[in-house]
């Protein structure tokens, strides 16, 4: 076992290595280049043994990956925000394809104007692509985020890529003790990609060809068939890493709300804010839990409503904004929640874009305003907007 | 039952040949071999390859043929012409 004081940004390039990423195309971007640039020299030293492909555009870097996977190949990439977006169109190859390539994306505003700073709504915007999406809140989470991850995605019952987000500079340039098990444990717990098929010049098979709509529709029903799959094996996946090397992970975690009459419901670093804003509210006297949204996608409906059906009110804190609607974690909690009989009261509120600081005195206000049932209903709320 | 690979992958390669994309022609390229001089523009220009090289000079393949009629605007002695495809 290795501890290591690392970035986020590290901490993505360590659990590459650790998975024994084979094949690796990435373009460079704030706040995501140090992720690459390690990789880079894990492949000049030959320390990991991988094929690194430089690339003109992020475009080229998904399609070099998702060629990759086509071989077989355990394929990895990293990017952010405008480098996410011009990747669209080939997300959904990865995804429609069903090559498991896994990401790594570094939370950071989209512009105009400029900002490197953290939001989410880079990775909020591929939420269609049919792609895993991973909310991250410390570096150890993101280390051990990458190496689930593949062994998720490469599941035969899911067989999707995933994406793995953390805050920009938050996590990406902040360093935390990281704890890295022993290879040959990895290696157990992540054995080489199998692909089903592949490119292989002994028995071609043709990808990505032409589908009528007779056929195409039962692709469809198959992805979101195996997106459901996927939630069982976010589960199955985090508890045997958690008996393996002792950190357990589910679809949400969940803090303090055994006996909550309130929860916030939040993802990324706002959480771990949020924990210590729930221990201030909690000496105070006041019944109030967090749940930290680890998978946006699948979404974790049915823990959702577990824990919905128990406390009176929720608010759900959103570092997104779906312009013309919400907060995207906002929708998606009110959704699941529809058909339920007992729904709690439920509030969005807005925050923290373009990385504005999101403190541990906002969320204990926040939390005491939906309390006292101050928030309004069926409107965003703006928290700390200059007006 | 027909069962679907994941991800539509295509376990006969080259069967893209069985979809003969000939039937979406409207116009048919018809060649005057008394014009045709065998420059073999048509064959350069043609985008699906659908020109056949022959001692008598060119040859279209109808079955893959879509009708674009590049090769009737290419060629400079107005040797093809495009006619309506009936079926």
């Amino acid at each position: 076992m290795v501890k290591k004081v690392i970035y986020g940004n590290h901490a993505v390039s360590y659990g590459a290595k650790d998975a024994r990423a084979e094949v690796i195309a990435a373009y460079p971007i704030t706040p995501q280049t140090q992720v690459v640039e390690l990789l880079s020299e894990f492949c000049a030293s030959g320390e990991l043994n991988a094929k690194f492909i430089k690339v003109e555009s992020e475009h080229s870097a998904m399609a070099a990956c998702v060629g990759a996977s086509a071989t077989g190949a355990r394929a990895f990439t990293a990017t952010s925000s405008h480098g996410l977006a011009l990747m669209h169109e080939m997300l959904h190859w990865a995804s429609n394809a069903r090559h498991p390539v896994v990401m790594a994306n570094i939370n950071r505003a989209m512009g105009p104007p400029w900002n490197i700073w953290t939001d989410q709504n880079d990775s909020i915007a591929q939420r269609d692509t049919g792609w895993l999406q991973f909310y991250c809140s410390t570096n150890q989470e993101v280390y051990d985020t990458t190496l689930m991850a593949f062994k998720i995605c490469e599941n035969d019952k899911v067989l999707l890529p995933g994406m793995l987000s953390l805050d920009a500079f938050v996590l990406s340039h902040t360093s935390e003790v990281v704890d890295m098990p022993p290879q040959e444990e990895i290696d157990e717990f992540l054995p080489p990609y199998n692909a089903k098929y592949k490119l292989d010049l002994e028995d071609p098979r043709a990808f990505g060809s032409l589908m009528f709509p007779d056929w195409y529709y039962e692709l469809k029903y198959h992805q979101q068939t195996s997106m459901e799959e996927a939630l069982k094996v976010v589960e199955k996946v985090g508890k045997e890493f958690g008996d393996r090397f002792g950190r357990h992970y589910g679809l949400v975690e969940e803090y303090r709300i055994e006996d909550a009459e309130i929860i916030l419901v939040v993802s990324g670093t706002i959480a771990q804010t949020s924990k210590e804003a729930v221990d201030v509210l909690r000496k105070e006297g006041m019944k109030v839990g967090l749940v930290r949204m680890r998978t946006f996608r699948p979404f974790p409906k049915e823990k959702i409503r577990k824990i919905a059906s128990k406390v009176n009110k929720i608010i759900v804190i959103d570092r997104s904004i779906s312009f013309g609607s919400e907060g995207a974690f906002f929708t998606e909690t009110k959704a699941c929640l529809y058909n339920e009989k007992d729904r709690p009261e439920i509030w969005g509120v807005i925050i923290g874009l373009g990385g504005r600081d999101v403190t541990v005195e906002d969320i204990t206000k926040i939390a005491k305003k939906g309390k006292d049932g101050k928030f309004k209903i069926n409107e965003i709320n703006w928290w700390g907007v200059k007006l | 039952m027909v069962k679907i690979t994941i991800g539509a992958i295509n376990k006969v390669p080259g069967s893209s040949k069985n979809y003969k994309t000939g039937d979406w022609r409207t116009l048919k390229p018809v060649i005057d071999m008394e014009k045709c001089k065998k420059c073999w523009i048509c064959y350069k220009f043609c985008p699906e390859g659908c020109i056949k090289k022959t001692d008598d000079g060119p040859e279209t393949d109808y079955d893959y043929c879509k009708g674009c009629g590049i090769c009737a605007y290419e060629c400079p002695f107005k040797a093809i012409e495009m006619v309506m495809e009936e079926r």
